[in-house]
């Protein structure tokens, strides 16, 4: 007995242990797929695919939900969620789209102009911005950009020309996007930055050598050589900009708005709400049934994003692979 | 193949009657792999060659520090258009930094500096935009260093570049077709230029990295041990090459190779330590140096 | 190790000072982007100095040495009452229990990958779990755990109401949901760690007669420790900083509340807060109106990150065998 204790184990039991650990990863994903689309099949099997449509107001449409009693008609499940998915893509489009722009830039600025001891301080901060929690940029949006917007950006005479449809208090599109593309930033700039100083110097040497000036070599050669990353930069900030629920949920507003672009200047002001977003709004009220459905619903929707983001960017990554071979 | 015999077939071959022709490399032939009489006899063409042209770079007392160790000391050489320069010497002793101070590319390692002239053209290198001095004395890397681009992409490269409004590439197809034919490379890619430059052989990835360099059409070409991570057939080629491309180019070719050195160049200088211990023709150089450590460098005493 | 100049031809020397690449001789859109990279840069510098800059200031007000350690109290004056002790302790525990059960199931998994990996049609499914797990938004694992928890199955580990409705939150569902979003770095440090290990040191062990499981144990899982301390220290940042867990799955309770009467089950089982749900409530979008509160909570949070950041970067110099997460996120 002692001599089996001391014995290490066989390989074969080690190895199935170990294995079995590992697809038990595996078991957690197929759980959660499995837990999240059954709860949310009565919302799809009452709505069908119209579910993604429009009509009517979320707001409302939930609100009547929550006082359905356990056994809810088919009718209570009644829900058109496109202006979710309107405030979703459009708070993550223009957030990334900025914040990739914006990454682009710092990260050239960093790694070819930025003076050594600046480029040493520069970098840790990036990180520890990439890092910062989401609720304390919620916590400045909403206690000091929203105010800013609501009471010094926003004329007196805007509020009133929609006054009888929103109100508009500075939490809103603007803002919203302004903190996301603050939020998905730093992680771009640190993936980029990284990937611009690992390009092979013998090919910066090369186009320098050529007599090309070292801003244009990098704008030429090395954009070219890491487009992988800047593509992996894209997709990681989209999936953080898509779950983000919490500080949407403090920055965007009060209600469940579609922003309207005829609406002229104003549309950057209108209230939206994204998907994840109102998962949480609506939280507390998951004992009805209905609500519980419709949310598991956003849920799924989410799930299903972040699985196609994934696979759109190993798809995007495919065709850059033959010019890199060799050299990654 | 030792040096000496080198020496010895060298000199049966100027003594004999006929001077083998001076080849060129044909259009409708892929580039041949020489067999070595050849190459053997390839040392005699030198003399029917071309006539040394005007004086492109003039070397005077250079010198190039790397904080506080001197890497080279004290340099003057003369280089001109239609000969070809080796640099030869043991590892460590400043032939590669001179090679680089020639364009500036010693700027890019902090710390360094040099002292002494260096003149392109009766202008001091130094004084010249380093981008413009760039596009006049190009450089050739040891390893073969495309840019993972298409092989068209590769040559047009320093002409879109250093322009100021982005040329065309119907502009650019002639200027990148005559550098890849001048190279040899042609041929062999002319199927598809757009494929991937990094799909190519080592030989054919380093000829290309020539081709860029050359579409510029340089005054003076720099290389820094071309052949040295290439199988013998592709160092073959690329030697012809050189031979070559001579007529309208200086070249300065850093190797470590002294049969290489023998077969290519006109002049040759051999460093030491940042010194240069001695500069002359290569025929003076390695049957009758005028240094002792000249002697021992040639006869393979030391390496 | 910088190989290029950050600004062409400032360079001291002997002479005349060389001539770098005028401007004037850039393209016009080239001029642009570069007038550009150096605005970016400024407003990147000012941004950041700003957020903490701010965030400092408007914390410290609040903060005292009594803040830290007493307990919220409930009163009138909400605003000038009450420390944080609670959800600090909340944020620990809730931080314990995620590690706790991230580390072992991430580096088996990550040994089991690297090390057997048969068939491997397996081993890509159990990295592709993981890379989902990775990118799956927290809000989504809340509401999973939310929906697994109250099964039946699992009603000791919270609290069951008095008509039979498991309520499916507690410290231990959502330290479990936690140890989700751990997972995916502790395992890619461990794995990056264990493939930088050479093959021949495993082969020195084999050929010293070891078995595979005795060469884990002795060789390769002590080379790997500084990944492993790189991982939980990422996978600790993730969790301290996530609020949509939290919010879902740890019940709405101020203070600490355990559910029974045994000391630690009972905490386990109850609920409580973290620190990012404190900033949460006493902000306007909570039910809170005491401003200064969430600042002060918010300031110990990002003092907290912050000190997580330079324990990664200080592990990574000290040397681990392969490069480290680079960002606290855990990819």
């Amino acid at each position: 007995m002692l001599k089996r204790l001391r014995n290490p184990w066989p390989d074969h039991r080690a190895e199935r242990l170990l294995g079995a650990v590992a697809c038990s990863v595996g078991l957690v994903i197929a759980l959660m797929i499995l837990f999240v689309a059954v709860r949310a099949w009565p919302t799809f099997a009452h709505n069908g695919l119209s579910w993604l449509g429009f009509g009517g107001d979320v707001d409302k449409q939930v609100g009547k939900m929550i006082y359905t009693g356990p056994k809810p008609p088919a009718a209570a499940y009644h829900l058109r969620a496109w202006p979710l998915v309107y405030g979703t893509l459009l708070s993550t489009g223009f957030a990334v789209l900025f914040g990739l722009v914006f990454a682009l830039l710092s990260a050239i600025f960093i790694v070819e102009f930025a003076p050594g001891p600046v480029q040493r301080v520069i970098t840790p901060v990036v990180r520890l911005l990439a890092s910062v929690p989401s609720v304390i940029y919620g916590l400045v949006g909403i206690l000091v950009l929203a105010p800013f917007v609501g009471n010094h950006v926003i004329s007196g005479s805007e509020k009133q020309s929609v006054e009888y449809v929103v109100q508009l208090d500075g939490t809103g599109l603007v803002v919203a996007v302004v903190i996301l593309t603050l939020m998905v930033t730093p992680i771009m700039i640190a993936l980029i930055a990284d990937a611009l100083r690992s390009v092979p110097t013998a090919w910066r040497e090369g186009a320098v050598a050529l007599g090309v000036n070292p801003l244009r070599a990098t704008l030429a050669v090395s954009l070219r050589a890491i487009r992988p990353a800047i593509v992996a930069a894209a997709v990681l900030a989209c999936a953080r900009a898509l779950g983000e629920a919490v500080m949407l949920s403090m920055v965007s507003g009060s209600r469940a708005f579609t922003p309207k672009p005829i609406d002229g200047v104003v549309f950057l002001f209108e209230p939206l709400r994204t998907l994840a977003a109102s998962i949480v709004e609506n939280a507390e009220a998951l004992n009805a049934p209905a609500v519980r459905s419709t949310v598991y619903a956003f849920a799924l929707l989410l799930l299903f994003s972040a699985f196609a983001l994934s696979l759109s960017a190993y798809l995007v990554k495919l065709p850059l692979r033959r010019y890199h071979a060799g050299a990654r | 193949m030792s040096v000496h015999e080198f020496s010895a077939v060298h000199r049966a071959g100027v003594e004999a009657e006929e001077v083998p022709p001076v080849r060129r490399i044909v259009l409708d032939r892929p580039p041949t792999v020489v067999v070595s009489e050849e190459g053997v006899r390839g040392a005699a063409r030198r003399h029917a060659a071309t006539v040394p042209g005007p004086e492109r770079l003039s070397l005077s007392k250079v010198g190039v520090r790397y904080g506080e160790h001197a890497a080279v000391k004290d340099v003057s050489l003369s280089i001109r258009q239609g000969e070809v320069l080796a640099l030869i010497g043991p590892s460590g002793c400043g032939k590669t930094t001179l090679l680089r101070t020639l364009n500036r590319l010693t700027e890019l390692t902090p710390g360094a500096r040099r002292s002494g002239s260096v003149l392109l053209d009766g202008d001091e290198v130094e004084q010249l935009e380093n981008t413009a001095l760039r596009a006049r004395v190009s450089m050739v890397f040891q390893q073969p260093n495309p840019f993972p681009m298409s092989i068209f992409d590769n040559v047009a490269f320093a002409l879109r570049e250093q322009s100021r409004k982005r040329p065309g590439k119907r502009e650019l197809e002639p200027r990148v077709i005559d550098a890849l034919l001048r190279v040899g490379l042609y041929d062999e890619v002319a199927g598809d230029l757009d494929r991937p430059a990094l799909r190519l052989s080592g030989g054919q990835q380093q000829r290309l990295c020539i081709a860029r360099a050359i579409v510029q059409r340089p005054e003076v070409l720099l290389m820094d041990e071309p052949c040295s991570a290439l199988d013998p057939s592709s160092t073959q080629a690329i030697e012809e090459l050189i031979h070559e491309l001579r007529g309208d180019l200086a070249i300065v070719i850093v190797t470590h190779n002294l049969q290489q050195a023998h077969r290519v160049a006109d002049h040759v200088a051999f460093m030491y330590l940042g010194d240069l211990v001695e500069y002359g023709e290569v025929e003076q150089v390695f049957q009758s140096p005028r240094a002792q450590r000249t002697r021992d460098y040639v006869r393979g005493v030391f390496g | 190790m910088s190989g290029f100049p950050l600004t062409v031809g400032h360079r001291g020397r002997y002479g005349a000072r060389p001539r770098g690449s005028s401007l004037r001789s850039w393209r016009w859109s080239d001029r642009v982007v570069y007038v550009l990279a150096w605005a970016s840069g400024v407003m990147l510098c000012a941004v950041a100095g700003a957020l903490v800059a701010y965030l400092a200031v408007r914390g410290v007000q609040y903060l005292s040495p009594s803040v830290l350690f007493s307990r919220p109290q409930p009163g009138l004056d909400q605003a000038r009452t009450g420390g944080f002790l609670d959800p600090i302790l909340g944020t620990l525990l809730i931080t314990l229990i995620g590690v706790v059960l991230a580390t072992p199931i991430a580096v088996a998994s990550a040994v089991w990958v690297v090390e057997y990996g048969r068939p491997t049609w397996l081993a890509r499914v159990v990295e592709s779990s993981v890379e989902i797990v990775a990118g799956t938004p927290d809000i989504v694992i809340a509401i999973f755990g939310l929906a697994l928890f109250q099964l039946g199955l699992f009603a000791p580990l919270s609290f069951t109401s008095a008509q039979g409705g498991v309520f499916g939150r507690s410290f231990l569902v959502a330290g479990a949901m936690m140890s989700l979003l751990a997972l995916p770095s502790v395992f890619t440090a461990v794995r990056d760690g264990l493939e930088a290990i050479p093959g021949h040191q495993r082969e020195g062990a084999f050929a010293l007669g070891k078995t595979r499981v005795a060469t884990i144990r002795r060789v390769l899982l002590p080379g790997v420790r500084p990944n492993i301390a790189t991982g939980v220290t990422l996978g600790i940042g993730r969790i301290v900083g996530d609020t949509a867990i939290v919010l879902v799955l740890l019940g709405a309770s101020l203070r600490l509340d355990p559910q029974s009467d045994v000391p630690g089950v009972g905490l386990l089982r109850g609920t409580g807060s973290t620190l990012t749900s404190y900033v949460y409530d006493n902000s306007p979008a909570g039910e809170g109106n005491a401003p200064q509160k969430a600042y002060a909570a918010a300031f110990v949070l990002l003092l907290l990150v912050l000190g997580l950041n330079s324990a990664v970067g200080a592990m990574s110099r000290r040397g681990a065998h392969a490069p480290v997460g680079r960002v606290g996120l855990g990819r």
